[in-house]
């Protein structure tokens, strides 16, 4: 078996997430809350990529995940595209986008955010996707990318 | 028709527009009082003091034959045990047929307008949003010249950090307005309002200078605050050179003066009682508009 074979194994069933920019793996599973799963998660990080250097993959076992579940994670990676596999087949490959709204995935950079300082769930609105512009539903200050990466790692 | 007022982005023209008229209407009742409003009680809820805002609803909702509750004061209430606003606000809709909030967190009017299942109005929400100050701003200037749109209107002061601006110059775009923006360098209006009158087509520009204000027909004056300014000479220079007195009066002309109040230094006293002067009657417009916003929540207006 080669050494490349060993890094990057196939799964039977179950959804793979590919092409996450490099560390990010690791914001991927908190987002979607994969620590959480009984599920058998596999963290593969910066692994070489004929695209683009080295990327990040998350294997979860057994489960097909929903577009509407993934979609948030284009908040750190949106050139990730997500993969459906049944019997080591890829039944199903879709790039990931982010929806309309984005619900109890990141806190508010701001502060003085009631969502900070309550038991809220928060909610932004998606102004922009290129460069990512959300606007908190409470405060009303709009997050950029920088805060989305600064809150979510 | 909307079942909150929490800010100013959530109304569409015609909300404004049916707010503003309906204010007019209240104008008749203003001093005589009605008892539109009679067995209704309304419930003040101030998480920090804001005294001539808590009076003009109270008085408002006095005009309109309602009751008020609440308080001014968080040390009163079980805030100061650690109760969360939600809690707070669960109970005081037991008590009332509305609620006025004001907190220093923002947002905060937002997630009581969602617990409670009263109406709720926002009476400031930190730096946030003031939507009732808006409103009375839109009706002042639509009283004073019997239109907002075809106008040329000043803001000047703290733009960088003055919600009545930002807030102001928000609803403005809604109308056919030119706007002119007077700050100092450091206190320019932010380029989040600014891409937002691109996208509205609403001209302005931005001056420095009192002295470089064009022909206006309203200029807007807000406090420029101590805090803002790293050095106080700095501070004590700026708040002179944005000061209206009788010689800057020469340079505007006719145009009407606004002001949130309270003031500090931004209007010499001596404009007080110049036809200019249009901040008094301003603040007073309060009640009509309020009156207005009350009863449509409730369901009350005739």
């Amino acid at each position: 078996m080669s050494k490349k074979k060993l890094k990057v194994s196939a799964i039977r069933n179950g959804t793979v997430i590919d092409h996450i920019r490099p560390g990010k793996a690791f914001s991927v599973v908190k987002i979607l809350h994969l620590d959480e799963t009984d599920e058998t998660v596999t963290i593969t990080s910066r692994v070489a990529s004929k695209v683009s250097g080295t990327k990040d993959i998350v294997k979860i076992e057994d489960r097909e995940l929903l577009t509407e579940e993934v979609s948030s994670i284009a908040l750190i990676s949106p050139e990730a595209t997500v993969n459906i596999i049944k019997e080591y087949e890829v039944i199903d490959k879709r790039n990931v986008r982010l929806p309309d709204t984005i619900e109890n995935i990141l806190p508010c950079s701001n502060p003085v955010c009631i969502t900070n300082h309550e038991p809220v769930v928060t909610v932004f609105r998606v102004e922009r996707s290129r460069p990512i512009v959300l606007r908190c539903h409470y405060c009303e200050r709009t997050m950029q990318e920088k805060d989305v990466v600064k809150v979510l790692g | 028709m909307v079942q909150d007022i929490i800010s100013i982005r959530d109304l569409e023209k015609a909300d404004i527009e049916n707010a503003l008229l309906t204010a007019a209407d209240m104008e008749r009742f203003a001093e005589k009082g009605t008892t539109m409003a009679q067995g209704k009680i309304l419930s003040t809820l101030f998480f920090e003091p804001s005294t001539r805002t808590m009076m003009s609803f109270q008085s408002a909702m006095n005009r309109l034959g309602g009751k008020v509750i609440g308080f001014s004061d968080i040390k009163s209430i079980s805030v100061q045990k650690g109760e969360t606003l939600s809690d707070t606000v669960r109970m005081m809709e037991q008590y009332s047929d509305i609620i006025v909030i004001r907190h220093p967190l923002e947002g905060s009017a937002r997630l009581a307008a969602e617990v409670a299942d009263v109406p709720v109005i926002n009476a400031g929400d930190g730096a946030n949003q003031h939507p009732t100050q808006t409103l009375l701003d839109l009706y002042t200037i639509k009283k004073e010249f019997d239109t907002i749109d075809g106008l040329t209107i000043a803001l000047m002061g703290d733009l960088k950090y003055g919600r009545t601006v930002h807030s102001l110059a928000y609803a403005l775009s809604l109308y056919d307005v030119e706007l002119v923006f007077v700050s100092p360098r450091e206190l320019r209006m932010p380029h989040e309002v600014t891409e937002h009158l691109k996208e509205k087509k609403t001209p302005y520009r931005e001056v420095v200078n009192l002295e470089d204000i064009p022909k206006v027909d309203l200029v807007y004056a807000t406090r420029i605050q101590k805090e803002r300014f790293a050095d106080p000479n700095e501070y004590e220079r700026t708040k002179d050179a944005y000061r209206i007195d009788k010689s800057s009066i020469r340079l505007l002309g006719d145009a009407r003066i606004m002001h949130p109040l309270p003031r500090v230094s931004e209007i010499a006293p001596e404009i007080d009682k110049t036809p200019n002067a249009l901040y008094f009657e301003q603040a007073g417009n309060g009640i009509p508009v309020r009156m207005a916003l009350l009863s449509m929540l409730m369901g009350v207006n005739r």
